[in-house]
This record gives structure tokens, sequence and C-alpha cells, in this order.
């Protein structure tokens, strides 16, 4: 019964906002978390871009009013590890398109976007639970290849893509998957491949015409790994044991790389370098199994740790089943285990806001609330991290885009049967 | 209250180090011996007739002293919450619940203002000690994975008492947890109830006078191991279920035979067919790892056609979908609060499984089938709780506490020792440092037969395995 009355107030609210060109979200606690929280405080989007926030925002006449009273107000979560809409389900092979083959492990050219399905039944829940933006990250190997981000708004590809690439991803965790044989070998063949490709930018002709020696990746792989020699673009290196943390932060060094560390398992043992290097670090607050040798010191704490040392800290899921995909959505709990592990709120917040944001230089368009920044906002009926927390409202780009998602749909199904 | 309980807190965990690690070898084999009064004599036969118990559990409570939680918010999962409540444990009981109980002078007082009191919470389906962390090779013995059918392996067998994830289960809450066989067999083995304590030996950990369970797994899994080799379909499945309990029918009647007259050489023992006889008899209870609602409905009519029942469905995926069905046969389903979409029987998970669930009159319970989720199944009932609210099905804390505890221990038949706090049963408590279903609340002390075996507020005296020492950093 419920559920049904749901899907008609989303079926309302989808068809309204399609003419409704000014919102005002007003008398909320506003997190703009680009600065203080403002109570009972408006926000004020027009044509999908906030134009003011404050507690005293002049609302048009004409304004549709999403009235907010009570309810928290913040930018549109952002999940900075996920599959969402390149692995559908996970053990249908068909239904994956996250890992690439490659060439002797490498496929930097891989551009995982370029697989996403905007149909993806992964998406509605995601966004129905207050994510309103994502990164596609592609797997496997040691360049996994290209990450991009994404809205998640419903349409085509085309309409879902912010920017891509905003990334390259690599690790050095598994030596086996980087297909070497030690760790050792595999940080021999990296610096090689980065080798090559500052070979390959300056002798990029004479390679052409077959006059250099034979370089350790193809061409169209070299290619794609130039901005990241040059540091335009970042490289996501996976890292875990204190050791490759401390090996990732010398390449980085060595290389001029614009250094991203995902994983992390025992950056907090390395914390005051990664803080002095100003290398952040994705990593979640929910793992503190020693799961393998190379995470023996993994730690609920590590986030909150690796803040206190000053380090740029991105949270990411971790804990549960399909933490990229099916369960994206849980991303507010890792938040919230993070703040009982010693992050402050506020940190815990800018971890899935800005914080990502601006490790991904999207700053400039998302991850706060603030005039001239795209409308991706969520409407709380609570604390965005508490179980007991409704979203109510989320807003992508100004457009409400609830709407039913498929488990909504089997519960609609099924829940009749009770009475 | 502080000095006294922290002096306690000393006391207890040198009897646990003691027991994990300073009792000088030699004296090892006679531990382990030992045997509980619970535990029956040897068969007239000698080894050659079944010992309904011959690993009998050597588990003793750790040393205690009377201790009284005052002023808490006591979630009983027997009724209503008390509030400003107290709670007496008291030789390893719990002696008195109520709103006001006077301390024996020789108690324990701790002030439990703005905190929660809940019965130990319960894991029906965990794997750790089968499948230990660090996740090697050398030590993952979850799965038997050489014949589909495997009734003879026991999983008591393969558990690793020094596995980490031990203590952090512990941290979180968990106090009982049956370890079953993984699910890549049709028949998977005998699962074992164990006590969430530091042991040397499997055997110091076990359950005194908990049944048996036997694991059995439909669907994808096994279709998927044996492949090759078969069963390599759902058809094929059901084929080697049926062919099994043929197999077990007739052992049964042997032996039934045999032990009412003594006449001749008793039948040849089988073990894996004196498990299922087991089953038969109604002394192991099925747990049945299943996603979808149809083959759901289909295990019910294979156990009424072999005369057995499945105590529980788990991982039930679709149990919303067929809950009047588990209502109408007594079976209850132990499910996840949101996993799903990692393969095609998991893609019509909903969060609101459990409250439906619950709502149609079945028993629902959470479970975790992972070292990480035990440690935090207060979380997960959370957001089932909340889903089934949001899906408009008014599910209480009250009614949602007895998916973590009372439930669980029904499905272990351990309700009459476990799973509430009533007087008389067994002192397994955690008291946590705010509403269980907070995502900022964390277990502070829990008691195991009214020892207290974790204290968050005492990292030095917090229980590390052997496994760790060295290796993985005392907290500072």
């Amino acid at each position: 019964m419920r559920a049904a009355i749901l899907i008609a107030v989303f079926v309302l609210a989808a068809a309204t906002t399609v003419f409704a060109q000014t919102i005002a979200i007003t008398n909320g606690t506003i997190y703009p978390v680009s600065s203080a929280p403002i109570p009972n405080g408006t926000v004020l989007i027009r044509d999908g871009v906030i134009v003011a926030v404050g507690a005293r925002v002049n609302v048009p006449a004409d304004a549709r009013r999403i009235d907010a009273t009570g309810k928290i107000v913040t930018p549109g979560l952002i999940n900075s590890v996920t599959e969402l809409g390149v692995v559908e389900i996970d053990q249908v092979k068909d239904t994956k398109d996250d890992t690439a083959k490659g060439t002797s492990n490498i496929s930097a050219a891989f551009r995982v976007w370029e697989g996403l399905n905007p149909a993806s039944a992964t998406f509605a829940p995601t966004r129905n639970e207050g994510i309103t933006t994502a990164i596609v990250t592609p797997h496997g190997g040691l360049i996994s290849g290209q990450a991009g981000v994404i809205d998640l708004v419903p349409g085509h590809s085309a309409d879902m893509i912010r920017r891509a690439p905003v990334a390259m991803v690599a690790q050095i965790d598994n030596a086996n998957d980087a297909g070497t044989g030690a760790r050792g070998e595999l940080m021999g063949k990296l610096r090689t491949l980065l080798d090559d490709v500052k070979f390959y930018m300056n002798f990029g002709a004479d390679y052409d015409r077959g006059a250099t020696r034979s370089l350790s990746a193809p061409r169209a792989d070299l290619e794609a790994l130039i901005p990241v020699v040059t540091g335009k673009l970042p490289l996501i290196i996976e890292a875990n044991r204190m050791d490759e943390i401390d090996a990732a932060l010398a390449l980085a060094h060595d290389y001029y790389l614009k250094l991203i560390i995902v994983g992390g398992a025992e950056a907090w043992l390395s914390a005051e370098r990664l803080a002095a290097a100003q290398i952040p670090v994705l990593t979640g607050a929910m793992s503190n199994i020693p799961s393998s040798f190379a995470t023996l010191n993994q730690r609920q704490e590590n986030a909150g740790l690796l803040r206190r040392a000053g380090v740029r800290v991105v949270l990411v899921a971790t804990s549960g089943s399909d933490v990229t995909r099916f369960n994206a959505r849980n991303l507010k709990y890792e938040a919230g285990n993070a703040v009982a592990y010693g992050m402050t709120h506020d940190d815990a917040l800018r971890a899935v806001t800005l914080t990502p944001a601006e490790v991904f230089g999207l700053s400039d368009r998302i991850g706060s609330l603030q005039p001239g920044r795209d409308a991706n906002v969520v409407v709380w009926s609570g604390d965005p991290f508490e179980f007991s927390t409704v979203v109510e409202h989320v807003l992508i780009k100004g457009r409400e885009v609830q709407e039913p998602s498929r488990q909504d749909l089997l519960i609609e199904r099924y829940r009749p049967r009770l009475k | 209250m502080k000095n006294s309980s922290l002096r306690f807190i000393t006391s207890a965990c040198l009897m646990l180090v003691c027991a994990t690690a300073q009792i000088p070898r030699a004296q090892q084999p006679k531990d382990s011996t030992k045997k509980t009064s619970d535990s029956p004599p040897p068969g007239p036969g000698g080894t050659s007739v079944p010992n309904a118990n011959p690993f009998p559990s050597t588990y003793h409570p750790f040393p205690s002293r009377p201790t009284l939680i005052r002023n808490a918010t006591i979630m009983t999962a027997a009724g209503p919450s008390i509030k400003n409540g107290s709670i007496l444990l008291r030789d390893g009981k719990i002696a008195a619940v109520g709103e006001s109980i006077t301390a024996p002078p020789d108690a324990l007082v701790i002030d439990a203002t703005g905190k929660y009191v809940t019965p130990g919470i319960i894991d029906v389906h965990s794997h750790i000690g089968v499948y230990p962390a660090p996740g090697v090779d050398a030590n993952s013995d979850g799965n038997e994975l050489t014949n589909p059918v495997t009734p003879n392996v026991w999983a008591e067998h393969s558990v690793w008492p020094q596995d980490p994830q031990l203590p952090r289960a512990l941290a979180g809450g968990l106090t009982t947890m049956q370890v079953l066989p993984g699910s890549g067999n049709l028949i998977g083995g005998r699962s074992v109830v164990l006590k969430v304590v530091p042991s040397r030996t499997v055997q110091g950990m076990k359950f005194p006078g908990a049944k048996y369970g036997l694991k059995m797994a439909c669907g994808e899994n096994p279709k998927r191991v044996y492949q090759t080799r078969g069963p390599s379909t759902r058809m094929g499945n059901v084929a080697g279920y049926r062919a099994a309990w043929i197999q077990a029918e007739s052992y049964r009647r042997k032996w039934d035979e045999w032990n009412a007259n003594h006449k001749g050489d008793p039948p040849t023992r089988d073990l894996g067919l004196e498990t299922l006889a087991e089953v038969l008899r109604g002394n192991i209870l099925v747990h049945n790892h299943c996603y979808r609602a149809d083959e759901m409905a289909q295990m019910l009519d294979i156990a009424k056609e072999f005369g057995y029942q499945v105590r529980a469905f788990h991982h039930a995926v679709e149990a919303y979908k067929i809950a009047e069905l588990l209502k109408a046969s007594g079976t209850g389903a132990a499910e996840w609060a949101d996993w799903g979409g990692f393969k095609m029987e998991a893609n019509d998970s909903i969060k609101a499984n459990l409250a439906i669930t619950d709502a149609s009159g079945a028993r629902a319970m959470i479970h975790s089938d992972s070292a990480d989720g035990a440690q935090r199944l207060n979380q997960e009932v959370a957001k089932a709780m909340y889903a089934g609210r949001a899906a408009g099905i008014n599910v209480t804390e009250d009614q949602a506490i007895r998916w973590l505890t009372i439930n669980p221990a029904w499905a272990l038949a351990l309700d009459d020792k476990i799973g509430s706090i009533e007087v008389g049963k067994n002192a397994d408590v955690v008291l946590w440092s705010g509403d269980p279903f907070s995502v900022y609340t964390k277990a502070e002390k829990v008691w195991i037969d009214g020892a207290m075996l974790f204290d968050r507020t005492d990292a030095a005296e917090q229980w590390r395995t052997d496994f760790e020492l060295g290796v993985v950093r005392e907290k500072n």
C-alpha cells in the first residue's frame, strides 16, 4: 500500500520537475560542507544550478518549494570506487564490463565507461539512497584502465558521464595479477612502463616509423599514459601493506605522479609520509580483519588516524556484499562507522562529498552547496549516516530523480500477501 | 565501580591468557579428553558402534563474579524493553532482571545510564575458524569439494581456534555461533555450535549439549562446482539429495533394528549415513542454504518425502515470496539485511525481507556468513528494521532484537538456554554504548556465562590470538 503511494509520489515528482525551473529547498539545516552548517537555511536552484545558499534567501514566487523543516540538506554523496553500470551481476559473465584483457596485464587504453549500461538496475536504489555521483573504476592487471565519473541520472551514457577519464587505475598489491612473480618484479615492470611512456613521448615519430627499440606496451596504452607521467591525470594505485604504500609514494616522487592511494589497509602506519607528500587515500572504516598478509594491520580507526595526521581521506564502502554495485548505496554507513571509530562527523561528510570532488578535480562543479555549483542535493529526514534516516529528495543537476527501483517493485508485488 | 571493575577485568583476562597460552603443554591431553556430564557412555561394541559424542565439549565457564548492571535500557527479546532497568549476573546465569535490584555485597556494580543491554548475539551462519584469516590456501578448510555429498565431514575438524576473526566477533557482541561447512556441496557436512571464547582446542569452545546441524545447499553453488562430473543442473541437485536420503533411510532402519535387539554383528558403520540417519531421527537439525522461493518450496517437499524437518533456510533471499510456506512448515529463515546482486539467485534481494518474513508469521533471523558482518549484526538488523518500516511494516525495536538473539537461538534449539534476558538463562549479555540500532553504537562489554570476556575500555586486556602476536600491532 505505502509502496504504491510512494511510487505515485515518485511519478508525480518526475512529471512536475520537468516544468519547474526554479526550486527552493527551505527551512532545512543546510550542510554546504565548504562552510559551516546553516540552521533554517534555503538552497535556491535555477536551471539545475545552485544560485543561492543561506539563512536569508529570497524565494521567487514561481519557485517550486521543498519544505525541509527539521531535515538535513547536504550535497549528493560521491561514491569513489564503483562498478555501477559496468557490472550488473558479478557471477553472470555477460554483464561484466569492468576488466579488460589487456596486453601483458596492461590495459591503460581501456575506457571502462564505454561499456556503461545506463539501464542498470543498480542505479535507482543507489540514487534513491542519496548517492548522486560515482566514479566508475576498471579492475584487474597491473594497469587496469581509466576511470570515469558519472552522475546517476536516468538517460543515456552521454547524460550520465560527467568527466572521463578522471584517473588511471593501477595496483601494486598483487604480483600475480600484474603478471609478475614478486612485488619487486612488479615495481620494476611499472617503472619500465613509465620510462617507456616518456621515451614514447620523446621519440613518438621514430616509434611510428619503427625506428626505436620495442616498448613494454602497445601504442594505445603508451598514449593513454602520457597524461599520467605529465602529472595531468591522477594515478590511483591500490596499495595495502605499509611498504606498498611507501613504494607508491617513492614512485610518485620519482615520476612526478599525481598519486591517489586506494585500499590503504595499513596507511595509518605511513600517515605522516602521506600527509607530507599530500597524497590522498581512498579507504573505508569497517574492515579490521587481517584478511591477507598485506592487510594484517587493517583497522577501523584507519580513516580517523589518517585524517588526524592531515591526510586527505575519501571514504569508500568496504564492508558487506557488492559494495561497489548493488550495495554502493551503503557508503553512508561506512561514513557513520568512520565517525564511530574516530573521524569527526564533519570530516566524514566531507570525505564522501567535497574531498572526493577535490581529489578528482570536480570541486568547481560538485561536492558542496555553493552558488554556481551543480544542484546535486539530498534532503534527509535526519543524520545522513544513521539507519533511521530516510532520504526524502534527491536532485541531480536540479532534477528530482527518485523513481521506484526493482526492489521497490518487488516489495509492492509481494507485500499485499500480508493482508 | 571503576576500580573494582578494572581489577576484575585484570584477573579475568589473566585467566583468559592462561586458558590460551600459559598452561604447560603436558596438561593439554588431560584437558581435552575430559568429558562433560552430558556425553553418553561409549557404545557396547566399542568403536564399531556409533558414539553420539566422540568429540565432547570441554568448555567450562570462565571465572566470574556477581555483576549488577544498573540504569540500562534492557532489551530482553522476551517482552517489552525495561527502561532504567537492572540485571544481575550470578554464577553464570541471569539471576534477576527488573527495575530495581539490590546489589549483593560482593557484586561488581556497573552504572549503565544512557546505555543498553541485550542478550548476546547469536549467528547461525558462520565460517569463522573453517575459513580463517588470513585467507590462505593452507587454512582454507570450509568446503570438502571432492564429492557433492559429504555428510561424513564435520566442521569442527576444520576449525582453527587461533582465527583472529574470533576476538573481533566477540567485540561485536557475538557470544554464540554455528560454524557450518561451505555451500559447495549438496550435503556439506555437520556444523558445530561454538561459544566465542579463547581456547586452544575447538572442544574447549563447543557449546555443551548443543545439537549438531547438517549443512545442505541448493542452487547455483553445487551445480557450478560439479559442472563437469555432476550435478550440473538444479534437477541434478534434487536427484542428489533424494539419492542420499534413500540410502540414509535404509541405514537408519538397519541400525534401529540392531539397536533394538542387538542380534548378531552390528551393521558396518558409515560416517556419512550415520549423520543423515541422525537427521531422520530428529537429532540433527537441517540448515539449508537456499536463495530462491521455488527451490525452498521443493526442499520442503523433499523433507516431507523423507520425514525430516528443515530447521532453517539460510540466505533465503526470496523468503518474502513464500513466507506462508515457511510458517506452515515451522521452518525458520536466516537472512542478510541487504546482500544481493552477486549472482542470479540473489537478484531479487530486498531489504524488507526480514520484516515481511516476520510479519507473515515465519521465524525470521539475521545471519552473517561473513566474519566482517558478524561484528555488526546489530547494524544489519537496524537496516532491515528501518527498511521494513519504509515498506509500511511497523517493526518495533523489541521485535527486531529477536532477529538477533532468540530466533537464532531457536534455530539452534538452544532457546531454553540463551537468546533472551530472563531469569535462569545463561548470562550471555552485551552492554552497548547506546541504542544498538544506531550506527555510532559499539559493544562496550560482553559477558559469556557471566564472565566478562571483552571490555572495550581496556585495550591491554583484550583477547589476542596466537597468530596476531608479533605481527598485528597492539592498539595504542
